[in-house]
């Protein structure tokens, strides 16, 4: 990346102001009063919006195989999802990911 | 339970109840420490990052926005999108600590990551006996393991991060740990509708310069999620009906 040290400050300041303002808004400002339902329904799917979206190209077109689809990555990421989903247990997911990966890139060379 | 009145024991619970999510806590910290020092920040800029930021998964887009040269505002924006959720968080604990100081509340906003937030709200909902101050004490055990535990693993994966190999495949680890926190997060059919139309649009969207294509997913995503949640309720009262 070709951020300047500036540049790069106000990007951790930035998102810690507003990090901050997210997490104190209702709490800081609302108060007791209640927030619109649908309001509400839309927050509910942002992690599930964002991350996978993120997360999607990454493991189809990795950078590190220059773009290509690589059967030990792409191996990896289902083996986490299904162990995530069924297992529920983040760690657990993480540490057969991770092991799958090792373990087809040895196998593959 | 025991019940958790005077705040010093809540404290104690709340450190107690937290203490095992330092296993996934401390991993991922190193892991930041890890990525960050590889992309090129240095020392001082990871620390700021889990210091001020405070937020995992934010931290991590932000970093991988960056490593596409994206313009700072998408950076920014990429990362406060991920951050979303805790509003909904903030909401939800309102009716339990929006009494307290201002000075509190601000705290309570500071600290407020998954663990500290999830734990927190059961206990809550479980116990409406528990008072102000035992439900501030609570709240603020559960982050005492967590938070310092978040700093110093980040510190540790910083300081060791240009001495790991290429041969670690690091690239991978961050969508791993993506994955591995969103699987779990797919309670709903209206949730799992959520994460495919994101995958779908982000891969459509993927031409879109700077990863402006994944805002696009995220929001035709949330709705998508409104809107299957909306539709299987309709359909819940209609089968409950005579």
């Amino acid at each position: 990346m070709t951020y300047s040290h500036t540049t790069v400050w106000i990007i951790i300041l930035a998102m810690a102001l507003g990090s901050f303002l997210i997490r104190f808004s209702f709490l800081g400002f609302i108060g007791d009063r209640k927030m619109p339902d649908w309001v509400l329904r839309h927050l509910r799917y942002t992690p599930v919006a964002v991350l996978p979206g993120l997360v999607a190209p990454l493991v189809f077109w990795p950078d590190a195989t220059g773009g290509h689809t690589d059967p030990s990555r792409l191996a990896a990421a289902l083996v986490t999802l299904s162990v995530g989903y069924f297992g529920k247990n983040v760690l657990l997911a993480i540490l057969s990911g991770a092991a799958t990966l090792y373990g087809m890139l040895y196998l593959l060379g | 339970m025991e019940p958790s009145a005077n705040p010093k024991t809540a404290f104690l619970r709340g450190a107690r109840d937290a203490l095992p999510f330092i296993l996934v806590v401390g991993p991922f910290a190193l892991l930041f420490g890890v990525v960050g020092t590889e992309a090129g920040l240095n020392l001082t800029e990871v620390m700021a990052f889990s210091v001020l930021v405070i937020a995992g998964a934010s931290q991590f887009a932000a970093l991988q926005v960056m490593s596409e040269n994206a313009p700072t505002i998408i950076v920014i924006l990429t990362a406060l999108a991920v951050n979303l959720r805790m509003a909904m968080y903030s909401a939800s604990l309102t009716p339990y600590l929006g009494k307290a100081p201002v000075w509190k509340r601000a705290m309570v906003a500071y600290f407020m990551v998954d663990q500290a937030y999830t734990l927190s709200q059961i206990k809550f909902e479980m116990e409406p006996e528990m008072g102000l101050s035992a439900r501030f004490a609570y709240y603020l055990g559960t982050v005492a393991p967590i938070a310092p535990f978040w700093y110093a693993a980040t510190y540790v994966g910083a300081v060791a991060g240009t001495q790991i190999p290429a041969e670690f495949a690091l690239d991978f680890a961050l969508p791993i740990t993506f994955i591995a926190m969103i699987a779990p997060a797919l309670r709903t059919m209206a949730h799992v509708a959520a994460a495919v139309t994101s995958i779908v649009v982000a891969l459509l969207m993927a031409w879109m310069p700077y990863g402006t294509g994944l805002l696009v997913a995220a929001l035709v995503a949330m709705v998508v999620g409104a809107q299957v949640e909306l539709w299987q309720a309709r359909r819940a009262l209609k089968g409950a009906a005579p």
